[in-house]
């Protein structure tokens, strides 16, 4: 893991999306002290072009464009990294449930994580926030729902991959009860790989919620980007600024992510080492 | 004499930086003349493969390159082609053929198109004249039905028809020059004999030199003219056969043959039977076959096998691959579930008992295994994979490592290995690792399966020597899976021969040895490589 | 014959996946707080009381639960999807009625996605560690990194307000009253920045793999046979290796058609398409819950159709998946 992350240092591209991701954090973190009123409040003329006092610009109702980018920032990290935890513990526990006992159960799982994989993502979460009205957590729980998938099988499948190997035969042949073989051994020998897809994860979930919340299916109690985009879009003729930099906040978060992601999963997973 | 085929001369190859010596190979000298086949025989690790691609310019990619040394082929310098001249050669004046035909052929194409790629590249050949070739030379190396071959794909076909492909493919043009890295490896003994027989017969009928990469000194005995040592990249010693195998000279080869197990039963006291301590009796298993239409289609892994293990004794598990033999080991010591028949520990039934209940019987029978990179957990310190299980059986964690240093003096390792991780170790020290974690618990019972298959055989040896060492000194009785009755010979008190998941003989080693009484067990003992050889003949009469 | 026995096998299998959808559906209603004949009836605006007795009489929702889930199913295999009170229209009707314009999208999409992206993973693996590498490289993560709504957006900012190539919306320009060829083209020309918008991220995954299955296959051993049989590496390339490397995308593909169809709903918003996306922006305007449902069975029914194509296909292409 050390030798991972010393991999992952050596690796420039990675370096720069963590670099940005810090930046955005501490965008979220001094966001309270830099726009003290709030992204809600109206701060001046509406549809400002980027100027000094604005340098986002304005949207159709007077608000700061640049407010509302740093307190999207807060709800996009927020709803991303806690749908990707969630995704990623309730994937990894039916996948390695699924592994690790086969049979019967890993075929119904399986099945069900087929068909969770199957059917259209985006709709479904669409549905899951309507039905139980928009808010931050229903949002969550709909991401959530349908980003665990992808990690169920991947839990899965090393498990099944190594149930093969002989450690986890040997560790059997000396007694080892089923919870000591998973949590001693199972585990340990995949959380990189977990590690590496659950950070991309993120990446998507972040995608999602932005396409919720332009289709005006987030929380309309607290900014995020989405929302920014969807509001400017009436005035995309005469206000372009109003869409364009949320989009860019959007755009690279979700690229440093991936960058971190892809530099985790080259780092932590042995075989891509070559490349 | 015939005339000189390929002349290596002076040839380097270079290791990227960070590798565990500068160059793969280090100036060697070799000489291959028409009509022979010289064998380079080397470890794991000591460059053999790469000397037999640089011939054809297949080394991987810029990191690993022929840094000085010529390689004349007819006379002209290989080295200094281009890529295009290159592959003109290749495939047409020289053939070569791989260890694993499944991976050497390309997934989805039909065996016909890719063998009649050669003619395509190299002729100008009309389609129903390439057609007619590629059944022809199906049918030269001896595949039945040969019309059908051609129209299948690699997955519908067995390894050693695979093989059989490939030697088609490679001979298709009739080249010069058959390089053969580690054909036969990958294969079944049988199967290796026959193949060995085939490339044998066709080199004869055409010419053609060989260049054969083993490390098989029973395949040296049965196929080359001429041997040449490979040790870390340098050629140590090279010669005819006869000279090399019955009077070599450099310390490394006597090693090496040293090690080789022979196929002898060597003097060994009679084992006094003492009582049964696991039995199987009439275990059954079979394996469901995969997909929706293949139902009721199902591999009887286990055809009603009995087998006693008595105290004390060595028994040994023989049979090729599929034949129930590693299926049995783990339905014995219940890491497999069986269909029915009954597993006996020590007079008690162990056949249904739970996890739990089966804890406490755990530590009587161990388990060590065939790959030492895949026994051993990758996240764990040497200590805590031999400790584990004493601690799963109660022992105070301080206890059970202070026992773990113990027992790494034992298996001759030292004692700081225990807090390092396990890829710091070689494939023999990894084994002693399996060994001493076997050996923690106090087992009665050894299951050893294929435990020295993975290693070289300078290694296989050590490794050998202490498991007698063990059982000697602690009272084991084990059970011994091999596919090498070589190996089989040197350790069992009695052996199994196993077929198609039954057993189809049992009796005591220099009894089975001397006089075996089922065909197929005189078929194994046929085609055991080098066997006349290995029984200790002096010399062979010439391959003529 | 065994591989047309294999495709039925396959198409029984997708029945559970329909089957399973319809018992979400039936129990996604149920989900909502409030009784699921009010969320129908209050949502679609007209909420008299009588009017909700009445919802609960159609639909049975003043039945035992388990009898509510047979006639529900039972109506569903006869394609009755519920009503749209605020359509006025039967929902199997709607839906279908714009599922020809978002088919349209989504084929368009998968072409360009799918050719483009296979063809610059292959040019990126070929080059590898060369400038053009990087170059495709930096450009799908970029992509990849692009919400496909904010960029279908910047596109009608830049090609339909500056530029004026494009029209901003819409599926045809019907008061010109095209015809034949001229209204193919019309079409093409309202399609081109949504397919845009839509195949973009895709086609960058579609790089992404295959350019990594192509390295994939450079270390495979069959590529070494090929080289000693003194094929070319150009043919080598085309011959053995694309094939084997546009496997891994085809089952991506696959994987992707569900999230394909929800890309759509957002695409088809921003640019007025009249498909099933935009029929799902304006359920969820008027919280059209029953339309809703009905739109997101048919998009599986629509995903599982595409998923057996591909499957179809893999069998074509890779001999070695065969029962």
């Amino acid at each position: 893991m050390r030798a991972g992350l010393r991999r992952f240092a050596r690796n420039r591209m990675a370096l720069a999306g963590a670099f940005v991701i810090f930046c955005v954090v501490l965008l979220t973190v001094t966001a309270p002290f830099l726009f003290p009123q709030g992204a809600f409040s109206l701060a001046g003329q509406p549809l400002q072009p980027p100027s000094l006092r604005f340098p986002l610009g304005t949207d159709a109702l007077g608000r700061d464009v640049a407010a509302g980018v740093a307190e999207g920032a807060r709800t996009s990290l927020l709803i991303g990294i806690s749908a990707a935890l969630s995704a990623v513990l309730f994937g990894a526990a039916v996948g390695g449930v699924a592994g690790y006992y086969r049979g019967p159960i890993d075929l119904l799982l399986m099945r069900m994580t087929e068909f969770f994989q199957t059917i259209p993502a985006f709709l479904l979460a669409m549905l899951l926030v309507v039905i139980l009205s928009p808010s931050l957590l229903s949002v969550i729980i709909a991401i959530a729902a349908v980003s665990w998938p992808g990690i169920a099988r991947l839990v899965r499948g090393e498990f099944v991959a190594l149930g093969g190997r002989e450690f986890i035969l040997a560790s059997a042949g000396l007694g080892a009860s089923g919870p000591r073989i998973i949590f001693r051994h199972l585990l340990p020998n995949c959380l990189s790989s977990i590690i590496a897809v659950g950070s991309l994860l993120v990446a998507t979930a972040i995608l999602l919620e932005t396409g919720l919340a332009f289709l005006g299916l987030g929380d309309p109690n607290i900014m995020s980007w989405g929302l920014q985009i969807s509001a400017g879009r009436v005035s995309l003729r005469s206000a372009w600024w109003v869409c364009t930099f949320p989009g860019i906040a959007i755009l690279l978060t979700v690229l440093s992510i991936n960058l971190i992601g892809d530099g985790l999963n080259e780092a932590l997973n042995p075989r891509l080492r070559e490349r | 004499m015939s005339g000189i085929v390929l002349d290596i001369q002076d040839l380097t190859i270079g290791l990227p930086a960070g590798a565990d010596r500068s160059s793969a190979v280090q100036a060697m000298n070799l000489t291959l003349r028409a009509g022979e086949v010289t064998c380079l025989i080397g470890e794991s690790g000591s460059g053999k493969s790469l000397a037999a691609r640089a011939v054809l310019g297949l080394l991987p990619g810029p990191r690993v390159s022929v840094t000085s040394g010529r390689v004349l082929f007819e006379g002209q310098d290989l080295v200094s082609l281009s890529p295009r001249e290159m592959a003109k050669i290749r495939g047409a004046r020289i053939g070569m053929i791989f260890q694993e035909p499944m991976t050497a052929l390309n997934p989805l194409h039909r065996i016909g198109r890719q063998i009649e790629e050669v003619f395509r590249i190299h002729t100008t050949l009309g389609a129903t004249e390439r057609r007619a070739r590629v059944v022809k030379l199906l049918a030269d190396v001896h595949l039945p039905d040969p019309e059908k071959i051609a129209r299948s794909f690699p997955h519908q076909l067995s390894g050693g028809q695979r093989q059989r492909a490939m030697i088609a493919m490679a001979l298709a043009l009739d080249p010069k020059l058959l390089i053969a890295d580690e054909p036969t490896t990958a294969l079944d003994v049988t199967t290796q004999a026959q193949i060995l027989h085939l490339i044998h017969e066709l080199q004869r009928e055409h010419g053609t030199a060989v260049l054969f990469i083993t490390h098989d000194f029973g395949v040296v005995a049965d196929i080359a003219d001429h041997v040449a040592v490979l040790q870390k990249g340098v050629l140590v010693e090279s010669g005819t056969r006869d000279a090399v195998l019955n009077t070599p000279q450099h310390p490394y080869t006597k090693t090496l043959l040293a090690a080789v197990p022979r196929l002898v039963v060597p003097d060994r006291p009679p084992a006094t039977p003492g009582l049964v301590v696991l039995e199987s009796v009439d275990v059954r298993k079979s394996y469901a076959a995969k997909g929706f239409f293949s139902r009721g289609r199902s591999t009887q892994a286990l055809d009603g096998v009995s087998v006693q293990l008595h105290r004390g004794e060595t028994l040994g598990l023989v049979g090729e691959s599929g034949s129930g033999k590693s299926t049995l080991a783990r339905a014995m010591t219940r890491l497999l579930p069986i269909d029915s028949g009954d597993v006996i520990l020590m007079g008690e039934g162990i056949t249904h008992l739970s996890t739990k209940a089966m804890r406490p019987y755990r530590r009587q029978v161990q388990m060590v295994f065939q790959d030492p990179y895949a026994s051993l957990d990758p996240r764990q310190r040497v200590v805590d994979i031999i400790s584990e299980g004493p601690i799963i059986h109660g022992t105070p964690p301080a206890e059970a490592h202070a026992r773990a240093r113990r027992l790494l003096g034992l298996v001759g390792l030292d004692p700081s290995a225990a807090d390092r991780f396990p890829h710091e170790f070689s494939g023999g020290q990894r084994q002693r690792i399996g060994i001493a974690r076997a050996l923690a618990v106090e087992p009665d019972v050894l299951v050893a399966d294929e435990p020295v298959s993975a290693l070289d055989v300078s290694v296989q040896a050590q490794v050998l020597e202490l498991l007698a060492d063990i059982k000697a000194k602690l009272g084991i009785s084990m059970l011994f899976v091999t596919h090498d009755l070589r190996v089989a010979l040197q350790i069992c008190d009695r052996i199994a021969v196993m077929r198609h998941g039954a057993i189809v003989e049992l009796g005591p080693t220099a009894e089975i040895f001397a006089a075996p009484r089922h065909p197929y067990t005189r078929a194994l003992f046929d085609a055991v490589p080098g066997a006349a050889w290995s029984q200790g003949a002096e010399i062979l009469t010439p391959a003529e | 014959m065994r591989r047309w026995r294999y495709f039925g096998y396959r198409l029984l299998l997708a029945l559970p996946v329909v089957f399973g959808i319809l018992i979400l559906n039936f129990f996604l209603i149920r989900l909502a707080p409030g009784d699921a004949a009010s969320v129908l009836a209050g949502e679609s605006g007209a909420a008299t009381p009588e009017y909700t007795e009445l919802l609960r009489a159609k639909f049975g929702l003043d039945r035992p639960l388990p009898e509510q889930f047979v006639a529900y199913i039972l109506a569903a295999l006869q394609f009755d999807l519920g009503f749209s009170f605020r359509n006025d229209a039967p929902v199997s009707e709607l839906v279908v009625a714009r599922l020809g314009p978002t088919v349209l999208l989504m084929i368009t999409a998968y072409t360009f996605a799918l050719s483009i992206g296979t063809l610059l993973g292959l040019l990126a693996a070929v080059a590898r560690n060369t400038w053009r590498d990087a170059v495709i490289s930096v450009a799908t993560l970029i992509c990849y990194a692009t919400p496909g709504f904010w960029l279908g957006l910047m596109l009608i900012v830049i090609f339909s307000l500056h530029l004026g190539w494009f029209p901003t919306s819409g599926f045809e320009n019907i008061a010109e009253g095209y015809e034949g060829w001229d209204r193919v083209l019309d079409v093409a020309r309202h399609l081109a920045m949504p397919a845009t918008a839509l195949g973009l991220f895709y086609l960058a995954l579609y790089t992404r793999v295959m350019r990594a299955s192509m390295l994939e296959q450079t270390g495979m051993d069959y590529v070494v046979t090929a080289r000693a049989k003194g094929q070319s590496e150009r043919r080598i390339m085309f011959g053995h290796m694309l094939r084997n490397a546009f496997l891994p995308v085809l089952t991506m593909a696959g994987v992707q058609a569900g999230n394909l169809i929800g890309g759509s709903v957002v695409v088809e918003t921003v640019f007025g398409w009249p498909g099933i996306g935009t029929l799902a922006f304006n359920a969820l305007q008027s919280r059209d819950l029953n339309l809703l449902l009905g739109i997101f069975f048919i998009s599986a029914c629509l995903v599982v159709i595409i998923n057996l194509i591909v499957e179809i296909l893999t069998v074509f292409l890779d001999p070695r998946i065969q029962a």
